[in-house]
């Protein structure tokens, strides 16, 4: 694994002065798994006390306890991201920028205070300047796409994408190379369900851009994004990392993966929806143009023209998201409490029972597209289970209180690689344990039992 | 588990195992029109021959859930044979079965429904189970909103190949 973080250095940050936010009931101290072989029962990280760190995951669906399996769709909150959100609507929100009142300054340091801390969680060296705040990963991509993109791709110029990307990180090249004329070059996948880097340097040969995702949404493979970055970049390509899958569930540290930008979404890693974040090189944000106009970007105004204002603000046209960025900043300090390497280390032990577990009981009559073993892979296990259909799947799963998702998950050329239109993905955080497997394969096996 | 028995009732669970008028017509003198559902990646195609104001035959292909297949196999039993004007009538009676739901679900196909636009799609036709025979199954699909787009999907596509197949009829070739 590439990414090694050497960043998490002081005091775990909580999200300000309102409250003591968000102790975890337990944090384990952990190592990532570092080969293939999971953890033996009892050796590895049990975070499944965790759980009750999660109000949501109390509830009942259809009667059933709810079994929560599609955080890489979207993930739930602990309460101290909860209670930070809370607090701050409660107590200090204010709009930022702007004010010179004590409450205004207050909301402006939370969420100045959160930008740094997100910066540091994935290994910015200057996250003052260089984290900007989005709606989301995919509009982090569009940002650069229609900024960074806009500026230096012209007709005839190549851009490498990869058969796996989630359309996050295709449509807005596809839109751009409409655009400009530009040519796209698709890295494929191998039967391993792994980037195929035989043609590596023929494909990276002359490209400008190489936008990689660092783990599958479909397939949950790590991707070798050093590598890839390293060639991209000796090819004299900008390099940037969908980090939306990986970044809630791995160390991330820009600087080992090798990317000039690195995107990802909030709600994936324990925070709000509306929030996503764009990190790249401040030599490069410097030299971008602006892209939502409006105010907060701007440093002047004239009838004529304007200035923009300088980083990070230049991208944040509007109001932000600041409720959204402190909650952000309260999930990073929960994920930090716990520890990424902890949380990988449990998703690996995790992975290996699901495998073991779905392959003892159901044998060839279900496959899992995505990586045999645990080396170089997260917890996303996208099933086909004999021909039910994975819409179905999903119908009787959700009866029992599992919730899976069905279908093609944004990912349509993997899809059409994969030859199928859809499937029933499961996912898995660090919240999950053992009883939520044991509960999807009880499932599938009552679903077995209906379209036997 | 009480709710899904109401979703996939044997007749539905058996249209699925055993499509019926699976397959393709010559096209022409068939329509040959595609439906997609870009929910799930449905995809189903109709094949309706009509002549002389009757659907002389049907078939379907395509791929999908239990509940899509089932709907398309259950409607071609239904409407082969069957007068273009008894077939209207039929897919007006069973979207009225599938409307309260679908029109919140805000496509555009419901949208026209809600509106009342589309004199096809008008929503106060009152739903009598006993025209529908075997398709009365497919109503416990009512009460799972997110399927009901699966369930309908063959049904506005030979809607769609009715439409056209008359257009094509009228003028004098």
């Amino acid at each position: 694994m590439a990414e090694v973080t050497a960043t998490n250095t002081g005091a775990p940050r909580t999200t300000g002065v309102h409250h003591d936010a968000g102790e975890p009931r337990h944090s384990v101290p952990g190592h990532p798994g570092a080969g293939p072989n999971p953890a033996p029962k009892g050796a590895g990280v049990d975070l499944s006390a965790l759980k009750a760190d999660f109000p949501l995951l109390e509830r009942n669906v259809h009667g059933r306890r709810v079994v929560y399996l599609d955080s890489a769709s979207s993930s739930q909150r602990p309460q101290c991201v909860l209670d930070a959100m809370d607090a701050y609507y409660r107590t200090t929100h204010a709009n930022v920028h702007r004010g010179v009142y004590a409450m205004a300054e207050e909301a402006d340091r939370l969420f100045e205070e959160a930008r740094v801390a997100v910066g540091r969680f994935v290994g910015a060296t200057d996250p003052a300047h260089e984290v900007v705040f989005t709606k989301n990963a995919t509009e982090s991509v569009n940002l650069v796409a229609a900024t960074w993109g806009r500026a230096n791709l012209h007709p005839g110029d190549a851009v490498l994408l990869t058969d796996m990307e989630h359309h996050a990180n295709i449509v807005p090249w596809l839109m751009l190379a409409e655009e400009r004329d530009l040519e796209l070059r698709w890295m494929g996948v191998d039967d391993g369900y792994r980037l195929d880097l035989s043609e590596l340097d023929r494909l990276v040969d002359g490209v400008k851009l190489v936008a990689c995702t660092t783990m599958s949404n479909v397939l949950g493979t790590v991707t070798p994004f050093a590598r890839i970055a390293e060639a991209a970049h000796r090819a004299g390509a900008v390099v940037l990392a969908d980090g939306a899958q990986s970044v809630p569930h791995l160390p991330t540290d820009v600087g080992a993966l090798g990317c000039d930008f690195l995107a990802f979404s909030a709600h994936k890693m324990l925070g709000p929806t509306g929030i996503g974040v764009l990190w790249g090189r401040r030599e490069l944000l410097e030299a971008m143009p602006p892209f939502l106009g409006g105010g907060g970007m701007i440093r002047d105004v004239r009838h004529d023209g304007f200035t923009a204002n300088v980083l990070p603000w230049k991208f944040e046209a509007g109001t932000p998201p600041i409720a959204e960025a402190v909650g952000l900043g309260a999930a990073v300090s929960y994920l930090e409490k716990v520890g990424l390497d902890a949380v990988h280390a449990h998703e690996v032990e995790l992975t290996a029972y699901a495998q073991r577990v779905l392959a003892e009981r159901f044998g060839d009559d279900l496959h899992i597209f995505g990586p045999a073993g645990t080396e170089d892979r997260g917890g996303v296990l996208s099933l086909a289970y004999r021909d039910v259909h994975p819409h179905d799947l999903a119908q009787v799963l959700d009866q029992a209180g599992v919730c899976v998702r069905a279908g093609h998950h944004c990912a349509k050329p993997l899809m059409r690689h994969l030859g199928v239109n859809a499937t029933a993905r499961a996912s898995l955080y660090l919240y999950n344990d053992r009883s939520d497997v044991d509960a999807l394969a009880d499932a599938l096996a009552e679903a077995g039992s209906l379209f036997g | 588990m009480s709710g899904l028995e109401d979703l996939y009732r044997e007749i539905i669970l058996d249209h699925y195992r055993s499509p019926r008028n699976r397959g393709e017509l010559d096209s022409p003198p068939a329509r040959r029109v595609e439906g997609f559902n870009p929910l799930c990646g449905d995809e189903v195609v109709v094949y309706v021959q009509v002549e002389e104001g009757t659907v002389r035959d049907i078939r379907f292909a395509g791929q999908g859930c239990s509940i899509s297949q089932s709907s398309a196999s259950l409607m071609s039993s239904a409407v082969k044979g069957k007068s273009v004007a008894e077939v209207r009538d039929l897919i007006r009676t069973f979207k009225a079965m599938m409307s309260v739901h679908e029109a919140r679900l805000g496509d555009g196909d419901s949208a026209r429904a809600a509106n009342g636009s589309a004199p096809d799609d008008g929503d106060a036709v009152p739903v009598d189970p006993d025209a529908l025979g075997e398709l009365a199954a497919l109503q416990g699909v009512v009460k799972f909103p997110v399927r009901i787009k699966c369930a309908t999907l063959s049904w506005n596509t030979l809607a769609q190949g009715l439409d056209e197949a008359e257009e094509g009829a009228a003028p004098v070739s």
